[in-house]
């Protein structure tokens, strides 16, 4: 199933959470990257019939997803807040779930769920005693009890240690290559690597970016980087590297010098060779911009 | 109506603190009752007056507040409440299966303490017992489908709820005799008027009046709870 989002926007008065995104998401896993704060949830939301967008629609396979409960059985939804009923067993909610489907056999379906996250041995304990792994993975069973075609799950791997985010992983990505359409946000480029085929960026509400994990990967390492040097000749080395074109611009400081590198690779083969032609000793190379925050930023420039 | 939204939500009902506010309120009720009878004011002056001023004036409007605002407000506060949205089930179906969670409750902690109270007074009598059984009931219902409502359209439902329940219907409704007529518990002490003879029962708002008004507010209320219901939107912590 595909869930086309069409010109989606939505604002809460004068604030746009989302702005103006057109995407499709198809079978497989596709990993709904962004900081904090850029509208994934917004726009989670939106695909999950769970708000109205301010302009433009979201429909599965052409079916309008607002106001609508029917989509319900084709989607399956783990929201990011805990939402669980602490007062249910792990059995009894995941079971509840089942039942409010409508399912023929409920008791085999929860079981099966609980199954697939390896939640079988503390099912019959409060879901308040849990773990916030736990609660996590009793969610995740209780919106594939129904066995949709397509799951969202907003920020899923939150709050989940090692080996529980690898069984989460694992699952997620059996699940993409079974034809299910997943699609998950997350705010950890590497997270999304290692699970999504397809990866779409949203910065400040704005669609940013979107392609395979390669290309997004290409995209945030052929942009400018900032790097901080300190060397024995800060100044001749400068001189050496605006002459060989690899370094746009070069700031020099009392505690070293800031140099923009064009491009990454060249700039990273080439730094050793010219300190060393030239005679000059590295004593420190670090990026200055490695954070994800200035890649985003650099893609949300790039986009508009 | 959907049986398994109805066991979840009697599960948060009656599992949290709110069920010893459910108990005390009715236990003082026949508490009352009881004091009345041993210091001998069992006679149907005293009875009315306690079913007055004190089941019907106090006991059902928090009754009401509570369950009615109970079965859904707090699910929406904690986002619970996504795990029944989010299921195949028209929210309309919710909304009135949320609804008749909080009318059982009123018929066992509102409806049926009034009886039994009224009946240690004066038993039957000029029926006095059942008259005021009935209109607790029938305006329980009302306040149910209210403070349903008013769960679902505000987060600050029991606030506005105390408010309203105190001072429209306590303070407006006792000093201004035109605002009477707009009054839930005005509209249940005029059906138990009906089915009671007791002299000294006296009622405002005519039946005529009352009994339209109890049906168009709990279907106005239940209906809109539900369309309200099918545009909840959640906003995130963005």
């Amino acid at each position: 199933m595909k869930m086309e989002l069409s010109q989606v926007s939505r604002w809460y008065g004068n604030v746009v959470a989302v702005n103006d995104v057109t995407m499709t998401i198809g079978p497989g896993v596709t990993g709904l990257l962004g900081p904090n704060g850029a509208g994934k949830s917004t726009l989670l939301h939106m695909m999950a019939g769970f708000l109205a967008p301010s302009g433009g629609t979201v429909a599965l396979d052409g079916t309008r997803v607002w106001k609508n409960h029917h989509i319900y059985r084709n989607i399956g939804l783990v929201p990011e807040r805990e939402g669980v009923y602490g007062f249910l067993t792990g059995w009894q909610f995941v079971l509840s779930a089942a039942r409010l489907h409508g399912l023929s056999d409920p008791v085999e379906a929860a079981r099966k769920a609980l199954a697939t996250v390896e939640m079988e041995e503390p099912k019959d304990r409060r879901v308040e005693t849990y773990s916030k792994g736990m609660r996590q993975r009793v969610k995740v069973a209780a919106a594939l009890v129904h066995d949709p075609p397509v799951l969202l799950l907003d920020e899923p791997f939150n709050g989940m240690d090692p080996r529980q985010r690898l069984h989460l992983m694992d699952l997620i990505r059996a699940m993409g290559t079974a034809g299910k359409t997943i699609l998950f946000s997350s705010h950890i480029l590497e997270e999304v690597e290692r699970v999504a085929q397809h990866i779409e960026v949203l910065v400040a509400g704005r669609h940013a970016a979107s392609g395979n994990f390669r290309e997004i990967r290409r995209l945030m390492t052929d942009r400018p980087h900032l790097f901080m040097i300190r060397s024995s000749d800060d100044r001749k080395l400068a001189a050496a590297l605006i002459r060989d074109h690899s370094a746009g611009g070069i700031t020099l400081r009392p505690d070293g010098m800031e140099i923009q590198a064009t491009e990454f690779r060249r700039f990273a083969r080439l730094l050793p060779r010219v300190a060393q032609a030239e005679g000059v000793r590295l004593h420190q190379v670090s990026p200055a911009d490695e954070d994800l925050e200035s890649v985003f930023s650099y893609l949300i420039n790039r986009s508009t | 109506m959907n049986t398994v939204v109805a066991g979840i939500t009697y599960r948060a009902l009656l599992g949290r603190r709110r069920i010893i506010l459910l108990l005390l309120l009715p236990l003082a009720l026949l508490g009352l009752a009881v004091l009345l009878r041993v210091f001998g004011g069992d006679d149907q002056r005293s009875a009315v007056l306690l079913m007055q001023n004190f089941a019907i004036n106090t006991v059902l409007p928090l009754l009401g507040l509570i369950a009615g605002t109970g079965v859904i407000a707090p699910e929406i506060d904690d986002g619970t409440i996504i795990h029944l949205m989010s299921k195949p089930i028209s929210r309309p179906v919710i909304a009135r299966t949320k609804f008749l969670v909080a009318v059982s409750l009123l018929v066992v902690f509102a409806a049926v303490p009034t009886y039994v109270s009224a009946w240690l007074l004066v038993s039957n009598e000029d029926g006095i017992a059942p008259g005021f059984a009935v209109g607790v009931l029938v305006a329980g219902i009302a306040y149910a489908a209210v403070f349903l409502l008013l769960g679902v359209v505000t987060r600050h439902a029991v606030t506005i709820g105390i408010i309203y329940a105190l001072v429209w219907e306590g303070v407006v409704g006792t000093f201004i005799p035109g605002a009477r007529k707009f009054s839930i518990q005005q509209w249940g002490q005029s059906v138990a008027d009906q089915i009671s003879d007791s002299a000294f029962l006296r009622t405002d708002v005519a039946l005529g009046f009352a009994v339209p008004a109890l049906i168009i507010v709990t279907l106005g209320c239940v209906f809109w709870a539900g369309l309200r219901l099918r545009a909840f939107s959640l906003t995130g912590d963005e």
